[in-house]
């Protein structure tokens, strides 16, 4: 039930400010602080976001296989790689790393 | 003259449309596939296969999916975990904002095509140099992903049940790799450098102390942070 209310929350509100951008007339968010804000708001949930699941387990910080994943998929990025690529290194990786009974 | 001055018009504006086409099935087609990813990562935390389709046709934005079943994995409360997902979602509303202005949609149409507004749809649209090849490009690239990334979602939810442990297969490094791929090409900048970098330590440094998915949401302070010393230094040096 708990995860039926969570999706339901999140549907709502992710249609909500996608909607809002679409009808909102375009003066209002124009302040330059507020457009700065939002595009800062998502590189610091991003950052937050990928390292707590590469170094999280529950509530402990952990070095699992999962770094040395993130750390290929930040040499596939530098490499230029696409998306999928990206994503593939580090499930590789992770995998492999995990296979050698590591991690 | 005239005609070939109008040959060469339609001339370039079909090669513009083919072109448009062609990046937004690439973005489209790679980012879409990834959808699998998350099928195997929401099956991974608990969520049945109806509760992770649900999220991919109705929530349509891949990074406040896979936050908000981490969050939830992590044993966070619907509530925060769902405040995780929305804020990554508002950025939306900008690009909204913007794309509102450029593809100058009849408002009927806009309930329909809000859905559509996310990362990629944004990056295409607003890459166009017309209305018209922008308006392709929105619409290809949302129609390509839209349906790309639910049919990926279904098969992976029910590849994670064929193949049991997922986090063996390393499954569980496709969510912060999919972060981390969204978050490179904004570190243009020191500021943006600083955020990221203010935001994981306020990100780890509170994971074991406060409760499952608030930790991210302080992390979320580092961006008015920041952007407060900028103004600060840059007042100060204006001062001088």
């Amino acid at each position: 039930m708990n995860v039926w209310i969570a999706i339901g929350v999140t549907v709502l509100g992710c249609y909500a400010v996608k909607l809002a951008g679409l009808l909102v007339p375009a003066g209002a968010l124009e302040r330059p602080v507020v457009k700065r804000l939002a595009a800062l708001l998502p590189v610091a949930l991003l950052a937050a976001l990928t390292a707590q699941q590469t170094f999280a387990d529950g509530q402990t910080l952990v070095l699992d296989a999962r770094a040395a994943g993130l750390g290929a998929a930040a040499v596939a990025l530098m490499l230029r790689a696409p998306f999928l690529l990206v994503v593939a290194a580090a499930v590789v990786v992770t995998a492999g790393v995990r296979a050698m009974g590591a991690g | 003259m005239v005609d070939r001055t109008a040959l060469r018009d339609t001339g370039t504006g079909g090669k513009a449309d083919r072109a448009v086409v062609r990046d937004a099935l690439g973005v489209g087609v790679a980012v879409g596939l990834s959808g699998f990813a998350f099928g195997v990562t929401s099956a991974g935390s608990g969520l049945t296969l109806l509760q992770t389709c649900a999220l991919s046709l109705l929530v349509f934005t891949g990074a406040s999916q896979f936050a908000l079943v981490g969050a939830l994995a992590a044993g966070g409360s619907p509530f925060t975990a769902a405040a995780g997902a929305f804020f990554l979602g508002v950025r939306n509303a900008f690009y909204g904002l913007r794309l509102s202005q450029l593809l100058a949609l009849p408002r009927a149409v806009r309930p329909f095509a809000a859905q559509w507004v996310i990362d990629e749809t944004a990056a295409v649209a607003l890459a166009q140099p017309t209305r018209r090849t922008a308006r392709i490009g929105f619409f290809a690239t949302g129609l390509t992903l839209y349906v790309l990334w639910n049919l990926t979602t279904l098969l992976g939810a029910l590849g994670a049940e064929a193949i049991g442990d997922t986090d063996a297969w390393g499954l569980d490094a496709a969510g912060p790799a999919v972060f981390l791929a969204l978050l490179a090409p904004m570190l243009r900048t020191g500021t943006e450098r600083a955020v990221a970098g203010l935001a994981v330590l306020l990100g780890l440094g509170l994971l074991p102390v406060l409760p499952a998915g608030v930790p991210v949401l302080l992390a979320a302070l580092a961006a008015p942070v920041v952007l407060w010393a900028d103004g600060r230094r840059n007042r100060q040096e204006g001062g001088a």
